[in-house]
């Protein structure tokens, strides 16, 4: 018995030894080029598309384009440093905050009133921020330029959209760019793949150095391409679109009577498959922010 | 063989054994599918082997399924176990079990069937009839229960009932059963309108929609009730294995009678009236406060017969724990029960009062989380009373005997209490900082699960050597229930059907 008992411990101690560092630790991350144009955009055209997963026929009205990628932590800061200067957003002790006018508010169960005022953008002293403050203002922390821009707030993500001139997208308009006008789940098909998108214990580069949840990937990552020594799915949308499906959910812009939730779509790496699906929907109150959350934007097309 | 079929299909513990069997297969199969053994590509190889076609859209519609096949054996087992422990007459029993194993058994075959390997409509047209073969079921032990005939008035003065004899224990089951009866009709009425409107969902994917539709709160409705009596049952059952009587019985049963129409009726008005939550929460005071009452008569009982047994008048702390903990199963049904609400009710208490504070502030998916968590582990502890309960019937004995009981308790505290920890963790550790909190939880889960399942694995590849034996046990307790005969009088020491205790084999 005694043995059993010891060898038991003995097992449970050699595990807690193979226990990956947080996703926070030190360890030097891989810096991966993925060749994706961030700058880009994809235009989504106006017309009718299957929405949810009981396909109900749903119709966009305008066209508008899409962010091919998600919002990188180095445009973030980029951001950062121009709204502060523009008086956009403040700078409050250890959070960036910024001015929102307020929703309509019933009281409806469980409804949190969102009053106008300041409310919370980015919390600077979270450690899953990838983005730091410097002499010179904010930038990306060094491996992270590329990887999407998280522990950002709706307040957050709304702000950077239209300090563009852009906005977050409605469910539908995101859910029209993940997944054209077919009936597909996933933005690149019927059918995931481990090396398809950034989801949990899919085995990527990065997992090997942060554990099962992983860490964010580069945006773009799951291009075809080859990572030291690992092998991508080319798993883009068929509007040309990256990283609709794991990686981090993404915010958008709805925000609905009776209730104070924002929702987000794609799933994250901390999610199994089933997340990833187009239609699943997620949602948090507006000031919350995490690890896994990140968001894109969309724009009335240019002249 | 025909003697082997004649046990397996005719014998109380021959039934309780198929489904138990019936239902680790399904686990260990489609087990696969989902958590470490998916992580471990087990999935692929899974539908690589068997065909299965795992349509993305499908997958709420296949785990609804999957979930009525495991559930309907359960209550398969549990009305094996009531006509066993009820008095009722031999051909009410007779047909009663026949039905529901001919119920459960095309629900689970043809349900999976249709959901996993492909849409023959004539298996869903199967997977109804079974599910309505099972309904039928509980019909005729609604009839059987019936408490008001003559012949099971009671007159013993240390078990509950009226003046008149009434036995309030059988009228706890039959509440059960009829409060059953009707909550199942919620799930079936909103099926029925399936393809007519209604969208197949999960109900913890529904959790923060402020507008919920009838049909859909009568689902969320139906799926907490039937869980709910599920305990109910398992509780009056396990109750009667325990030949719970005396003051605490007096007292519990009427709890218990009155806790399961509040409770029920609290979840049906729910679909009409939010304010109903309030109801539920009366009714699940009641029902809860029996099941404690249950426990302490229990531990007691465990005590003062151990204390007994070894001729003891010491009466010190240590003598009183060991005589209580000298047998894992009978002790472990009423440990499950406390344990459960530290996983369960402690948990769910919590997250009720501070919802709007705390978890509604998070993503819907964490919250999800912990309202699966929560359930699957409420089933999973119901799981292990049955195990319990049936690894006594089963005829364990000595050293296997505490080893079963044991493993069972400290393998499933461990994952249940893991996961509880992993639920919660955002109270403790940042998101960002999450990563060995989940490392930790999932591993000990992981072991915790695993050494039920290898334990539940031994018992079953025990029975079924046993099986091929000519003279194996089999044979024995097929001769014991051929032989075994039924009276209301007999209520006390001897149990009815083919379910004997086996207090004299402990120790």
């Amino acid at each position: 018995m005694k043995k059993g008992i010891l060898a038991i411990g003995l097992i449970v101690m050699l595990a807690a030894g193979c226990t990956p560092a947080g996703a926070t630790s030190s360890a030097a991350i891989p810096v991966i080029d993925t060749g994706v144009d961030l700058e880009s955009w994809a235009l989504v055209p106006a017309g009718g598309f299957l929405s949810g997963q009981h396909e109900h026929e749903a119709q966009i009205a305008r066209d508008y384009e899409i962010m091919v990628t998600d919002v990188t932590n180095a445009q973030y800061a980029t951001y950062l440093n121009a709204a502060l200067a523009d008086d956009w957003v403040e700078e409050i002790g250890e959070e960036i905050v910024g001015f929102y006018p307020g929703d309509i508010f019933r009281g409806y169960e469980h409804e949190e009133k969102i009053a106008a005022g300041n409310w919370l953008h980015v919390p600077l002293t979270d450690p899953g921020l990838r983005i730091e403050r410097t002499g010179d203002g904010y930038r990306a922390l060094p491996g992270y330029e590329n990887h999407p821009m998280v522990q950002v707030t709706w307040f957050g993500a709304k702000a950077y959209c239209e300090y563009y001139s852009g906005r977050l997208p409605s469910e539908l308009e995101w859910e029209k760019a993940a997944r054209s006008e077919d009936n597909r789940p996933y933005p690149w098909g019927w059918e995931i793949e481990l090396n398809n998108a950034n989801l949990y214990s899919s085995t990527d580069i990065f997992e090997k150095t942060f554990g099962k949840m992983g860490d964010t990937t580069p945006v773009g990552f799951y291009n075809g391409r080859i990572y030291n020594g690992y092998q991508t799915l080319d798993s883009v949308s068929p509007y040309g679109l990256y990283d609709m499906a794991g990686n981090v959910w993404q915010w958008t812009g709805d925000v609905y009577e009776d209730q104070h939730y924002r929702y987000m779509r794609g799933g994250s790496k901390a999610d199994y498959a089933y997340n990833l699906r187009i239609w699943t929907r997620n949602n948090a109150a507006p000031r919350y922010f995490g690890p896994n959350v990140g968001f894109r934007c969309v724009r009335d097309p240019l002249e | 063989m025909k003697a082997r079929l004649h046990y397996i299909f005719q014998s109380t513990k021959g039934l309780v054994l198929l489904a138990i069997a019936m239902i680790s297969i399904v686990t260990a199969i489609w087990g696969m599918l989902s958590g470490p053994l998916a992580e471990w590509g087990l999935d692929d190889f899974l539908v690589s082997m068997t065909g299965m076609k795992l349509i993305p859209a499908e997958r709420e519609a296949r785990i609804i399924m999957l979930y009525h096949s495991i559930s309907l054996a359960v209550v398969a087992i549990e009305t094996y176990l009531i006509t066993s422990l009820i008095s009722m007459k031999s051909h009410e029993r007779s047909l009663i079990n026949g039905t529901i194993t001919f119920g459960y058994l095309i629900t689970m075959i043809c349900g999976l069937t249709f959901a996993y390997f492909g849409q023959n409509f004539i298996l869903h047209g199967l997977f109804l009839f079974g599910n309505s073969l099972v309904f039928f079921a509980g019909l005729l032990l609604m009839l059987a229960l019936w408490p008001w005939r003559d012949e099971y008035r009671i007159q013993d003065e240390g078990l509950a009932r009226t003046q008149r004899g009434l036995d309030l224990e059988r009228v706890a089951f039959f509440t059960m059963a009829v409060a059953t009866l009707g909550s199942s009709l919620f799930g079936a009425v909103t099926g029925s309108y399936w393809g007519n409107g209604h969208e197949t969902f999960l109900a913890e994917d529904l959790i923060r929609e402020p507008h919920k539709t009838y049909l859909q709160k009568s689902i969320i409705g139906h799926l907490h009730i039937m869980l709910t009596l599920i305990g109910v049952a398992i509780t009056l059952i396990v109750g009667r294995w325990q030949e719970f009587r005396g003051r605490l019985h007096k007292i519990a049963m009427p709890m218990m009678i009155f806790g399961t129409i509040v409770i029920s009726l609290g979840a049906w008005s729910v679909v009409l009236f939010e304010w109903a939550h309030w109801i539920i929460y009366g009714g699940s005071v009641l029902v809860m406060m029996a099941a404690l009452f249950f426990v302490i008569f229990s531990w007691d009982k465990l005590i003062r017969t151990g204390m007994a047994e070894r001729g003891t008048q010491k009466r010190r702390f240590g003598d009183k724990l060991r005589v209580l903990l000298r047998d894992p199963l009978r002790f472990g049904v009423g440990w499950q029960m406390v344990f459960m609400n530290f996983t369960v009710s402690g948990i769910g208490i919590f997250m009720a009062v501070k919802l709007d504070e705390i978890f509604r502030v998070w993503p819907a998916r964490e919250e999800r989380i912990e309202l699966t968590g929560h359930w699957h582990i409420l089933s999973g502890i119901i799981a292990t009373i049955i195990l319990l309960y049936y690894a006594d019937l089963a005829g364990l004995k000595g050293r296997a005997r505490r080893w079963f009981g044991w493993l069972i308790i400290l393998g499933s505290d461990l994952a249940f209490g893991a996961v509880t920890v992993f639920e919660m963790k955002r109270l403790f550790v940042s998101e960002s900082l999450q990563q060995p909190v989940v490392n930790w939880t999932m591993l000990l889960s992981e072991i915790g699960l695993a050494i039920v399942l290898m334990v539940l694995a031994t018992l079953m590849v025990w029975r079924l050597v046993d099986l091929f034996k000519r003279r194996g046990r089999w044979k024995k307790e097929a001769e014991a229930s051929s032989h075994a005969g039924w009276g209301p009088e007999s209520r006390d020491g001897f149990i009815f059907g083919t379910v004997e205790t086996n207090d004299q084999e402990v120790g």
